[in-house]
């Protein structure tokens, strides 16, 4: 959803076949979620718990902060199609927190 | 983010310059900040914002003052800054993107009165400094 609605962002995935259903998306999504479920994990310390890749984004990845957002809404999006029932507003309002939260501690180190 | 000892050390240095014209350059940020982002100016229906206006230079004042405040205590902005940062939260709710805008028109002010200062290290330590505050001023919001 991303790369469809956000094509710029395509431009930190030179080397990716980002056509529809390509197995290195569905590996990149899932290391995604993964981290999310650590920090999930970790709630309380999630700067503690993604520390490793808050270096790795801050020193060789650099994905401008903004993108962090872009793929939290969409990651949003997501979930309010799969479990529509369970987003209410208030759980909408915890999760966006929480992608917003990650965001910040991926990008702590930039500077 | 955390500001390093030389990026303080850097914020507190211009800042003694900076204070001696405090009020004037918070004036013309303002300023600077309505021209240029006139959606700005949805926040003060109540202000008369022309140039040189007695309430323009009066919040100018307090923004500086406020500023100056964080850098005093430029190792615990949260604290210092904690009365602003509910006021802004519960009833003024700026929203956050603007805190860039003025941020962004405070170093311009800054850097055409001190050109020779603002040094690309001074520049991004201040850059850093402010974003520090915003996100002070913007962490109550929920």
């Amino acid at each position: 959803r991303m790369f469809a609605t956000y094509p710029q962002t395509k431009t930190y995935f030179p080397h990716f076949d980002l056509a529809h259903g390509s197995a290195q998306v569905k590996a990149h999504g899932k290391k995604v979620a993964g981290a999310l479920v650590e920090a999930a994990n970790h709630i309380d310390d999630i700067a503690g718990a993604l520390s490793k890749l808050s270096d790795l984004h801050a020193q060789k990845l650099r994905v401008d902060p903004v993108n962090f957002k872009l793929l939290g809404q969409c990651f949003l999006v997501v979930v309010a199609i799969h479990h529509p029932s369970v987003l209410t507003p208030e759980v909408h309002a915890s999760l966006d927190k929480f992608l917003c939260a990650v965001g910040t501690v991926l990008t702590a180190k930039y500077r | 983010m955390t500001l390093t000892q030389a990026e303080k050390a850097a914020v507190v240095t211009i800042w003694a310059k900076v204070a001696t014209q405090a009020d004037a350059i918070g004036a013309e940020s303002l300023e600077r900040l309505f021209t240029t982002y006139p959606q700005t100016k949805t926040y003060f229906p109540h202000f008369d914002l022309s140039q040189g206006s007695a309430q323009l230079r009066g919040h100018g004042s307090k923004v500086m003052n406020a500023i100056g405040e964080a850098v005093k205590n430029i190792g615990d902005i949260r604290g210092a800054l904690a009365k602003l940062s509910e006021l802004h939260a519960y009833i003024l709710r700026v929203d956050p993107v603007n805190f860039k805008l003025l941020s962004h028109c405070i170093l311009c002010s800054v850097a055409a009165r001190y050109p020779s200062d603002f040094t690309p290290e001074v520049h991004a330590a201040w850059d850093k400094f402010l974003s520090s505050v915003s996100s002070v001023l913007t962490e109550k919001y929920r």
